[in-house]
């Protein structure tokens, strides 16, 4: 490339110098990381491709990228005969009710153990929620399922629900928020009268919007994605999730692959969808300053 | 909550005497606050915790009355070969994800970051997208390309004139395709943490490096690695704990096969727990898993204040 051409000869011999050794880094880098998310890309591609093969063409060598004879065969199938529509709306419900908690109650939560750290139980209540991201109720499944049971909330939507409200990085969000908030703000307050609780739901709350949004993407996502919560909870077929569902199609003898694609691929739009929209919030990279305490 | 009534002279606070109202305001307020999740956290997480551990030491199959029965499951389940079986894959399975799992997110994260690779934010979310991907979704996806007749991977080999690879039915091939999997899916969270590491590393560093003639090795080696360290800890904590609880992702690759090889804790819990309702039993074993998270946790964070001391 012969860009400046008024140059003295000898800058200008340095500057292409620079130029081709800043070119030299610039293409293996840049192939380097474009082949990886080639790599990371491709299983998803190649799945999404797959569903709309008809079944014919899924096990025929030799295997083509493109479908030859693309149909929505699949599509329909999951639709009609899987009852994908019931599944689909019952997983909506449940997510959407837990992350609205989820991020009251994390919101709560997280203030009062950034702004009451006075208090000896406040810390102790940390140490403890600390704790169960280390010891994650997962492990104790029977255990749990007795106590759904004996609470009555075994196949309800309340067990699916209520358990999953507490989420320790919820918590953890919204309190490094508020630890960064300065106190000031709520001294000021309490000279002019507002009751504690007043503080919390008028002022800070509201300053902490982009923390709501981020969990309330996240906590849908974690409840939407979740398998072993609803696996041990819900045992009539009419309140499957979508998770629960999809595991019920691969668990079969003769698995109907043009049906577990199709599904698969509609079982994630949601999802995709929520984060075309939250791009922002969702790739923040200060997500993880919960995380890090 | 009781009335507020302050008087101007007395600003509120803690520690500044306030007025008697006030006080039991401040008192009072944390407790209303964060009272749900403090109820959430004893049903959910003591009562079965506790329950667990007591049901460990008895034959509770559910129903009936549990009887105590001492350390007889403990004992039973040090000599049973299917519960070593389950440990050992799960442990071989956390050594090879959470390496595997640290290495790509860090690169994957240092190139993305990096000023000379091209059209990295677009790349950023396609490293990311997995992560909207349920578990069982995402082993259905590699399920997909591993098939041992119509996959995608033994097509490819076929094609390049070698046999294909029995990756359902041969046990250790079946790992490699779960540990592939687990760091498909896991790359994407840690590489955002590892983003914003990266970010924070002060360019000045580089810079002096650079004009003291530091290779881009080194650089990374004695500039990017230490600053980051306290990451790098969080993430191979986070994933190793995540290791030894893998088990949507598997229930829906390979339900832990062929045959019962590769049947992890989790699911090692679930089985007995569930299906042979033998509640005592799967409540050790859980309690077995617990300790060994705890040990996990403890001994990097010993690790990591020692190097940091």
């Amino acid at each position: 490339m012969s860009t400046v051409i008024d140059a003295k000869p000898a800058t200008r011999k340095t500057r292409k110098a620079r130029k081709a050794k800043e070119l030299g880094t610039t293409v293996p880098v840049t192939a380097f990381m474009w082949l990886l998310a080639a790599l990371y890309a491709f299983p998803l591609v190649w799945f999404l491709l797959s569903a709309f093969k008809p079944g014919s063409e899924l096990f025929q060598y030799p295997l083509t990228i493109l479908p030859e004879n693309p149909t929505l065969g699949g599509f329909e199938k999951a639709w009609d005969r899987f009852d994908f529509l019931l599944y689909f709306s019952n997983t909506l419900a449940v997510a959407t009710t837990t992350t609205v908690l989820t991020v009251f109650a994390s919101a709560m939560t997280g203030y009062a153990l950034a702004k009451y750290q006075d208090k000896a139980w406040v810390r102790i209540f940390f140490v403890c929620l600390l704790a169960t991201t280390m010891l994650p109720t997962e492990v104790i499944l029977s255990p749990t399922f007795l106590v759904i049971r004996d609470l009555g909330m075994y196949d309800t939507m309340a067990g699916l629900v209520v358990p999953s409200i507490l989420t320790a990085t919820g918590v953890f969000m919204f309190r490094q928020f508020f630890v960064s908030i300065p106190d000031d703000i709520i001294e000021a307050a309490r000279i002019d009268g507002a009751r504690e609780t007043g503080i919390f739901f008028r002022i800070m709350l509201p300053m902490s919007r982009p923390i709501i949004m981020t969990l309330a993407i996240f906590s849908f996502q974690w409840r939407w994605n979740d398998y072993i919560w609803p696996l041990i909870v819900v045992g009539d077929e009419r309140k499957f999730t979508l998770q629960i569902a999809l595991r019920s199609i691969v668990g079969a003898e003769n698995i109907d692959w043009p049906l577990l694609l199709a599904a698969s691929v509609m079982s994630i739009l949601p999802l995709v969808l929520i984060f075309i929209v939250f791009q922002k919030y969702v790739m923040n990279e200060d997500i993880n300053a919960g995380l890090k305490d | 909550m009781t009335a507020t009534a302050i008087r101007p002279e007395t600003p509120a606070g803690p520690r500044k005497r306030p007025g008697r109202g006030r006080r039991a305001q401040y008192r009072l307020a944390p407790l209303a606050l964060a009272g749900v999740s403090i109820v959430l956290f004893l049903v959910f997480f003591v009562w079965p915790g506790s329950l667990g551990l007591i049901y460990s030491f008895t034959d509770y199959s559910g129903l009936g009355t549990p009887n105590f029965i001492g350390l007889d499951n403990y004992e039973k389940l040090f000599a049973d070969p299917t519960f070593y079986q389950s440990l050992t894959r799960t442990l071989l399975f956390a050594v090879f994800s959470v390496p595997l799992m640290y290495v790509m997110s860090l690169s994957i994260a240092s190139l993305v970051v990096s000023s000379y690779a091209k059209g990295s934010s677009i790349a950023k979310v396609v490293f990311f997208f997995p992560w909207l991907i349920s578990p069982i979704v995402a082993g259905v996806v590699w399920r997909w390309m591993f098939g041992e007749s119509f996959g995608f991977v033994n097509y490819v080999i076929t094609r390049l004139g070698a046999d294909p690879l029995a990756w359902q039915t041969d046990p250790d091939l079946a790992l490699m395709v779960v540990v592939i999997a687990a760091t498909w899916g896991g790359t994407a969270f840690n590489m955002l943490i590892f983003i914003a590491a990266l970010k924070n590393v002060p360019r000045a560093y580089y810079e002096a490096a650079e004009i003291d003639g530091a290779n881009a090795w080194q650089r990374f080696r004695h500039i990017t690695l230490p600053s980051i360290a306290p990451t790098s800890f969080l993430v191979i904590l986070l994933s190793s704990l995540g290791a030894m609880k893998e088990f949507a992702m598997v229930q829906a690759l390979n339900g832990g096969g062929p045959g019962t090889s590769n049947v992890m804790l989790i699911q090692y819990i679930y089985e007995t727990g569930f299906k042979r309702a033998d509640i005592g039993y799967a409540s050790a074993v859980s309690m077995i898993l617990l300790l060994i998270l705890l040990t996990i946790a403890l001994v990097q964070m010993a690790v990591n204040r020692r190097r940091s001391a």
